[in-house]
């Protein structure tokens, strides 16, 4: 770089551009935060819903699955599960349910994570809830 | 090697290079997961074998981060290191925990490991790359502290460098930002918005100023170039990360629930993002073209080349590939994403990390400033073996990415179900578990290459 371009400029443009665009940063993130109850239809957060999300992760679902295309790409997409399999939360709950110990030979495999009718029911209630979210139409078809 | 406390070092890079080992063995283990889907099942499962992999990359990473800062904070600030004996305490405490964490993901199931560690007081677990016990994660910001402690110590009682400052922000970014690990609120949407401020402004924003600092260091010191001149180019490049950076988490924000002027938002400045990569690889090259000496570490300089070429290839050029909201509509969350994610983190992190342990290494080993040349060869061999194996890894990624989007989400009514579209793609995660065989075998010539050609002089040039 020329020598009309001194470091104590960079330097200027490196701690204003920052600080300007961490400030455009937090004023944007605050309106996202106020903007959301509009989306994430917060008011169905029941607190079955959060014991599901809880059951979700500490069973690390993340670890196989993405939820809204976030997580691991080795197990289908959960954010629209609910709507995969037909509507309905007793499809997940069966799914969860009947993984074979063992696995099944030559397959990918989900474990079976031995949960309680309460847990199943409640991580099925979390995914139906994800499934409402407003994520501007994503996944682009029902496969996820 | 100019003060003594430097030393202390050593120890981070050769944890480091351990964990590093451990971290490509089970990434061998998930990629024949990826087409034997019951190797190792019940006992491993995929998302332990993922967790595991994920988890001793960013922690070797970070020893390697500080290695480099108890490296290079002394010799540039001309003094020795504040506490050379809390950074060792803190080494041990740091590898202890991170084992203890690992041997936990290992032998119990994670939601006994959940319990056990009190998840249910401050649950934090289950999060992508967050997936540490709570307790894990409150160790994590003790040794990050008590780091970043003896370090700011060291820099204020000594000379200030724009080396040493860029790396002290950089690296109190990096602690302040994991504080946001610790909130996990019920709402999935407002968890997955400040996930990203970890996530996102850690490897797309303050990481980048970990990595400016470290390659102007080594570029100072390999080249001869005028500080001045490096230091200049320093701001600039970390200016246009965090200009574009900062508004570009706006490109995890597209499909997660918040609002939608994200689209735009996030495509155009994370479209941005590869200007400062790009500028790093100017950069390297014009001061090693520029250089007014020698020096005889040959491969250090290989992999400062290395690290600006394959960062901006792997976070920059990959990165743009899939940022843009439409393309991103259709490629978000699939084998793109994995594609990217390993060839920027390679490219960016491991690379630099290898490029300090490399200049640094052979003067802490007793070596006037280089191994032998036998030893540097061999290395070299390492670097192209690895960096090109990583390059196909990437390729057969893309490829079965590519192929995933095609069949499963655009095919209208015939789109395939993920499982059997899947199937289809096999052949390219056989081709990527091979090019990750070769990528061990690198790692393994890496290795090797320290015991090698100890007694003989490095070649003055």
């Amino acid at each position: 770089m020329s020598g009309a371009f001194t470091k104590s400029m960079a330097r200027n443009i490196f701690y204003g551009g920052s600080a300007f665009f961490i400030f455009i940063f937090l004023a944007l993130s605050f309106d996202t935060v106020r903007a959301l109850p509009e989306r994430d239809h917060r008011e169905n957060i029941t607190p079955q819903v959060a014991l599901g999300k809880k059951v979700w992760e500490e069973n690390n679902c993340i670890g196989c699955h993405t939820l809204m295309g976030e997580g691991a790409y080795y197990a289908p997409e959960l954010g629209n599960v609910y709507n995969r399999f037909g509507n309905s939360k007793e499809a997940i709950i069966g799914f969860i349910k009947s993984r074979p110990v063992e696995g099944n030979p030559g397959r990918r495999n989900m474990p079976q994570f031995n949960l309680s009718d309460e847990e199943l029911e409640a991580v099925a209630e979390f995914l139906k809830w994800t499934s409402e979210i407003d994520d501007a139409n994503w996944p682009p078809n029902i496969q996820g | 090697m100019q003060y003594q406390s430097q030393m202390v070092a050593k120890p981070y890079f050769i944890a480091a290079i351990g964990l590093f080992v451990a971290q490509i063995l089970f990434g061998l283990i998930m990629g024949l997961q990826y087409v034997m889907g019951d190797f190792l099942f019940p006992e491993i499962p995929f998302n332990v074998a993922r967790m595991v992999h994920t988890n001793l990359l960013i922690v070797w990473l970070l020893f390697g981060f500080m290695g480099a800062s108890y490296y290079l904070v002394p010799e540039e600030s001309e003094t020795e290191l504040h506490s050379p004996k809390l950074a060792l305490a803190l080494f041990w405490i740091f590898l202890v925990a991170g084992a203890l964490t690992i041997v936990g993901y290992l032998a119990v199931p994670y939601a006994t490991l959940a319990k056990i560690t009190g998840n249910d007081l401050l649950p934090t677990m289950g999060r992508e790359f967050l997936e540490q016990p709570t307790i894990t994660k409150i160790g994590i910001v003790i040794v990050a502290l008590g780091f970043l402690f003896n370090i700011a110590m060291t820099v204020l009682k000594g000379r200030k460098t724009t080396v040493n400052l860029v790396l002290l922000i950089g690296l109190t970014g990096l602690a302040v930002l994991f504080l946001f690990s610790f909130y996990n609120p019920d709402n999935l949407v407002l968890d997955k918005m400040f996930w990203w401020w970890v996530v996102h402004l850690w490897v797309e924003g303050v990481w980048e100023l970990i990595l400016g600092s470290i390659l102007a260091f080594v570029l100072i010191k390999t080249t001869g170039v005028d500080r001045e001149v490096i230091e200049k180019w320093l701001y600039v490049i970390i200016a246009m990360t965090l200009i574009t950076g900062i508004i570009g988490t706006g490109h995890h924000y597209y499909w997660i629930g918040t609002p939608e002027y994200w689209q735009l938002l996030g495509s155009v400045f994370s479209a941005m993002e590869p200007i400062p990569f790009f500028m790093m690889t100017v950069f390297a090259f014009n001061m090693i073209n520029r250089r007014r000496r020698e020096h005889p570490n040959k491969v250090a300089v290989l992999w400062a080349m290395g690290t600006a070429v394959m960062a901006f290839l792997g976070a920059g050029v990959w990165g743009f590939i899939h940022t843009l909201s439409p393309v991103n509509f259709y490629t978000h969350g699939s084998q793109i994403t994995a594609a990217h994610g390993h060839m920027a983190f390679y490219g960016a992190y491991v690379m630099i990390v290898l490029t300090i342990i490399s200049y640094a290494m052979p003067m802490m080993r007793g070596r006037a400033a280089a191994n032998s040349n036998k030893s540097q060869v061999m290395e070299m061999w390492s670097f192209w073996l690895m960096t090109v194996s990583m390059v196909f890894i990437t390729l057969f990624l893309t490829a079965a990415g590519i192929l995933q989007v095609y069949l499963q989400r655009m095919g209208g009514d015939a789109a395939l179900s993920f499982m059997v579209a899947q199937e289809k793609i096999a052949l390219f995660y056989w081709l990527r578990e091979g090019a990750g065989v070769v990528f061990l075998i690198g790692l393994i010539v890496y290795i090797a290459s320290f015991f090698v050609g100890g007694k003989e002089r490095a070649e003055t040039a």
